[in-house]
């Protein structure tokens, strides 16, 4: 077990009420999954992929990494987390625009204060995994989406994380970028045994998951 | 996992510095705003300190030209005493003026000591005062026109102390002549005596039987000097029989000063005197020095403000333009203290770079505009590069710094959300 949820509930005020985002959801990911988790719109995959690492508050309930407890820890622990634990690849690739792309793929590294000569070697062998190699002194806007989010994705594992958390990363591809991103994220997870935790609205993106939670209205339905 | 393995480069490290100095490059246009502001702001003050400067020097001079400030008096001798120069006028030990010279006091720049008594010459009454030639030509100078040869001499206020020094420059304007020497038995004569008795220069003069020599005759001063024919304290002294005897002792004191205490302590080292300022000048001299600072200051005060608002506004500006920016960092594990080194960093080079920007500018435009606007020679004050740079600095860190707060306590999610 790498990742563990007991009865996580998430409540926002709302017209003077409260509406629950996460309703009791409970749940076990072992190390190496590709957990998909999908549902319509509103039904709390965003709120859930958000509060695994402390970026939401749980109302109530545990997060449990590594058999240690993480949702009741002060922010600075959880930055630590992040940073140590979790990579993430968001809808809109969330480049820094001005940063070359070898520059944002050693973002983390910076983070992590790895020395300058490691950043440079890691951060290339990275962007050669992704096939990127001949694109590291361009900037995001000289690249195309599927680049970009390739860029992305090499950010996301360049320090060596154990658990990916993608927010519709297909979300702004078309199928066929859509289907090498997949494969790409697929290979990751085979060839390096990273967890990944990948909220999707596609039935094709969910058909790559070995777990598949489906979220309804807060709660887990399947 | 790699096929083919790229060279490292260790020059290509990437930290949060380097973030912010590619920020700054690569958005130049907004790097030319942010600077604007601070720069303009400081140039302002650069500018009008350095005109002050100079002002405060022209003012300093002119004040100083207001002669000596106190007066020290035996006890019981009243103000009217000195002027009349009444023959039973009370004295004081010439050896005053020594314990005054020995003491520790600072502000004391020069002091005459003077000896008056109204004589008969003829059928006129004239009032003859001996004096320390030196002493008295440096405090006296509306005497300096008339062409008295002599060494330069320190005055009141000047260029040994603080109040000019601070500005890192010295007036050579306000170096006075004084003569060396006045013989025994030469006098100089103040202007309407010289009339009276018909005196001009070189001629002889009997005073009490003795002769005297009229070396100058001083131009119009408008004051009691030009009723007054002066002599060598010594032989004054000795011709009037009242030897190491003085009827006052005229002080130039720093006006600063005086309003720091420096009446009380002349009173301990000399505490059977009645120590007096020439009130009129010295609330003069402090109150026009107390309005030159009031100005500075309320420019300072001006320009902290306005100048930490345009920052201030140009980093908020800036962090709300980069929200995703610090939500997608906070994600990948920046902690807050990096928001607030990215944003803080920023404000300092901007602070450094309008620091010393402004201090160019500023004194560029005094230099060119003090003649044309003040009708006054403006130097640059170098000393002020530092100046500059520590005060656009401090403005731009104390702008950014809520702004700064505000991107730290970001919610990275939300950040991330709106797009």
């Amino acid at each position: 077990m790498i990742l563990k949820g007991i009865n996580i509930v998430k409540q926002y005020p709302h017209k003077g009420g409260l509406i629950n985002a996460l309703d009791n959801v409970s749940f076990t990911i072992n190390e190496g999954d590709f957990v998909t988790v999908t549902g319509p719109s509103g039904s709390g995959k965003s709120t859930l992929l958000l509060a695994l690492f402390g970026l939401i508050r749980l109302t109530s309930g545990i997060i449990v990494l590594h058999e240690k407890r993480i949702d009741n820890t002060p922010d600075w622990h959880l930055t630590e987390l992040r940073k140590k634990f979790a990579g993430y690849i968001l809808q809109s690739f969330a480049l820094i625009p001005y940063l070359t792309t070898i520059q944002n793929v050693m973002i983390p590294l910076a983070l992590e204060k790895v020395p300058g000569k490691e950043q440079y070697k890691r951060a290339a062998e990275i962007l050669d995994y992704v096939g990127l190699a001949d694109r590291m002194e361009h900037l995001p806007r000289e690249l195309s989406a599927g680049q970009q989010q390739r860029v992305a994705i090499a950010r996301s594992i360049v320090h060596r994380p154990q658990i990916i958390l993608a927010d519709e990363p297909t979300g702004n591809l078309d199928p066929a970028l859509s289907r090498e991103i997949l494969d790409f994220l697929q290979k990751i997870n085979r060839e390096n045994k990273i967890t990944i935790i990948m909220v999707t609205h596609s039935p094709l993106a969910a058909g790559y998951g070995t777990m598949k939670l489906h979220l309804n209205e807060g709660k887990i339905v399947a | 996992m790699v096929k083919n393995r790229v060279v490292a480069n260790k020059w290509d490290v990437m930290t949060i510095s380097k973030l912010v100095l590619i920020e700054l490059w690569k958005r130049k246009s907004q790097l030319v705003t942010g600077l604007l502001a601070i720069t303009l702001g400081i140039a302002v003050i650069v500018a009008i300190q350095s005109v002050s400067v100079v002002s405060e020097q022209n003012v300093a001079r002119n004040l100083d030209n207001l002669g000596a400030n106190i007066l020290v008096l035996p006890q019981g001798a009243s103000i009217d005493n000195y002027y009349t120069s009444d023959i039973d006028a009370p004295t004081l030990p010439m050896d005053y003026v020594e314990r005054i010279l020995t003491s520790t006091i600072a502000g004391v720049d020069n002091m005459s000591p003077k000896l008056t008594r109204r004589v008969k010459v003829g059928d006129q009454s004239v009032v003859l005062t001996g004096i320390l030639p030196k002493s008295e030509i440096a405090s006296k100078p509306l005497w300096q026109s008339s062409g008295l040869p002599g060494a330069e001499v320190k005055a009141a206020c000047t260029q040994n102390q603080s109040a000019n020094k601070s500005h890192g420059m010295e007036d050579e304007k306000l170096k006075r002549k004084a003569i060396d020497t006045l013989n025994n038995n030469d006098c100089i004569a103040g202007s309407q005596v010289a009339k009276k008795l018909k005196l001009s220069a070189n001629k002889p003069i009997s005073i009490l039987g003795k002769e005297f020599k009229v070396v100058k005759i001083l131009p119009e001063t408008g004051t009691v000097d030009d009723d007054r024919i002066f002599a060598n304290l010594k032989d004054v002294q000795h011709l009037l029989g009242i030897e190491n005897q003085v009827s006052a002792i005229e002080i130039m004191g720093c006006c600063n000063a005086i309003s720091e205490g420096l009446l009380g302590k002349l009173r301990n080292i000399l505490p059977d005197t009645r120590i007096t300022t020439i009130g009129q000048i010295v609330s003069t001299q402090i109150e026009t020095n107390r309005l030159m600072r009031k100005v500075t200051l309320v420019m300072l005060v001006i320009i902290f403000f306005v100048g930490g608002i345009s920052i201030g506004n140009y980093i908020w500006a800036n962090v709300n333009e980069r929200k995703r920016e610090i939500g997608i960092l906070r994600m990948m594990g920046a902690d807050r203290g990096t928001i607030y080194k990215m944003f803080l960093l920023k404000a300092l080079i901007l602070g450094i770079a309008g620091g010393m920007l402004g201090f160019l500018l500023g004194t560029l435009a005094g230099v060119v505009l003090g003649p044309y606007l003040a009708g006054i020679a403006v130097k640059p004050v170098y000393s002020y590069l530092l100046w500059s740079v520590l005060l656009s600095v401090v403005i731009s860190l104390a702008g950014s710094l809520f702004p700064t707060y505000l991107a730290a306590k970001f919610d990275p999610h939300t950040n991330l959300q709106e797009d």
